[in-house]
């Protein structure tokens, strides 16, 4: 199972404690899974009509930023041991 | 329970205030939604139980919640707004940017939610880049009434400071077919159609911000509001401006008066009394603040032209707050409540038809919007 960790805001709106845990291998199949499981997460992580990530949401996991490499590329091994989270951040865009 | 329930759109969360008929005490409940910007709530007529609320943000988009329980719980519906290709354009479209370019429409945010006045199921959403949307399932999915940005004006609409949104709609009280939407900076457009087809209704508006004065459409229309028993006289608080229509919309005449300033956002009819208007007038369009430090409602009881400041417990000196254009809302009980909020987080309730006013709650964040239901 691949280990992610939701910002609080997404938390609160899905109705969340702590970590989610969805079976995934790339990073559209845990945006799948998290919709799926969660519908009120439908449209605040990706745009609901052409699927792009939302402007400041990232994508992060063993310290590297996965943002903009392919939706479709296999997750660090360690996210898929479930060793590590793969951490969906709001972008700093504060003061 | 029968008594007035207020519901406050925030910067940072909605907030549902209670009271009994009298409104004077006070419950406030919230934050719910902590940390979004609520731009709208609103209540049905033909259920009071179910309650809409626009929740959205910088980060995450567009959320729609709807309550069944009059605000205890609520749930996340549909959050799909797709706009509909358009006949004779590329896609959905071009309007005007701010620098007079053409620029494809795209969905920002749910400004307006207008609850049908007889379906509990049937909800409008006025959205920015200015769109009208329906849904008839509860909310589950949303459907664009595309004719009024098809008009033929569509491509040379363009936005206002606030940006290009649809932020008023009027439902006729009898006519289910008939509508009035007003969008910054497009202007005032009617539908007699149910919102298949639109026409501007802007003959008699002035703006000197766009290249033709008295042009069919470009005017920052801020608000627009009318009384159930005579729904062909409306009001308008323009940009600059307090106008009036007698023939729905077909022609405007300026009812400003004597105002200390005529720039503002809302304006609201009393409950019983079709020609008693509120507005909050601001001091310019370079300085959204009220005029001289001073809060003040200005009420006319001639349906304009005449116009009295209402002071007693608003607050008189040093104070520089805004009332958006959404923040005022009027009740029905036999004595018309007022209430409306502030840019400074100060929510404000007149239980005797603007005469006096108490402060119901004083330092919540920024006041987007306020709507309040009658519960008997």
């Amino acid at each position: 199972m691949t280990r992610v960790v939701l910002p609080h805001h997404l938390r609160s709106l899905a109705r969340l404690d702590g970590e989610v845990q969805v079976e995934a291998r790339t990073t559209r199949e845990v945006l799948d899974a998290l919709e799926a499981a969660h519908p009120a997460l439908r449209g605040t992580l990706r745009d609901s009509g052409s699927g792009q990530r939302r402007p400041f949401v990232r994508f992060y996991a063993c310290s590297e930023d996965l943002s903009h490499v392919s939706l479709d590329d296999p997750l660090p091994a360690a996210v898929l041991r479930g060793d590590e989270p793969f951490l969906v951040i709001g972008a700093m865009a504060g003061g | 329970m029968a008594g007035a329930r207020v519901l406050v759109g925030t910067k940072k969360g909605a907030f549902v205030l209670t009271s009994d008929q009298r409104r004077q005490d006070w419950k406030v409940d919230g934050p719910h939604f902590a940390g979004w910007e609520i731009y709208h709530l609103k209540g049905s007529p033909a259920d009071p139980d179910r309650l809409w609320a626009s929740q959205s943000g910088g980060w995450f988009g567009q959320v729609v919640q709807r309550s069944d329980d009059g605000g205890l719980s609520w749930d996340a519906v549909g959050n799909d707004f797709a706009y509909e290709p358009l006949e004779g354009r590329e896609g959905a479209g071009t309007h005007q940017d701010f620098d007079g370019t053409p620029k494809p429409w795209e969905f920002t945010r749910v400004w307006h939610l207008e609850p049908s006045l007889t379906d509990p199921d049937t909800v409008f959403a006025g959205v920015e880049d200015a769109a009208l949307f329906k849904s008839t399932d509860g909310g589950a999915s949303w459907k664009e009434l595309s004719g009024l940005r098809g008009h033929g004006s569509g491509p040379q609409w363009q936005p206002g400071a606030g940006g290009l949104c649809l932020h008023t709609l009027l439902l006729h009280p009898t006519d289910e077919q008939r509508m009035f939407a007003a969008i910054s900076a497009a202007g005032a457009f009617r539908t007699d159609d149910g919102g298949a087809s639109w026409l501007p209704i802007n003959k008699g508006l002035l703006s000197g911000e766009i290249p033709q004065q008295e042009a069919e459409v470009g005017h920052c229309v801020h608000n627009l509001a009318l009384h159930p028993s005579r729904p062909d006289t409306l009001y308008m608080q323009k940009h600059w401006d307090v106008m009036r229509s007698d023939d729905a919309g077909a022609s405007w005449y300026e009812i400003s008066g004597d105002l200390p300033t005529d720039f503002g956002f809302p304006i609201d009819v009393h409950a019983h009394e079709p020609e008693t208007v509120y507005v909050v007038p601001i001091t310019s369009d370079y300085f959204h603040v009220v005029p001289d430090g001073k809060l003040r409602v200005y009420r006319s009881r001639t349906g304009g032209g005449e116009w009295e400041p209402l002071t007693k417990g608003l607050p008189q000196q040093h104070c520089y707050v805004n009332v958006l254009r959404d923040a005022m809302a009027v009740d029905a009980f036999d004595d018309c409540g007022v209430y409306f909020g502030t840019t400074g987080g100060q929510v404000y309730c007149s239980p005797d038809g603007g005469d006096s006013w108490q402060c119901i709650v004083r330092d919540l964040p920024a006041v987007l919007s306020v709507e309040v239901q009658t519960l008997r």
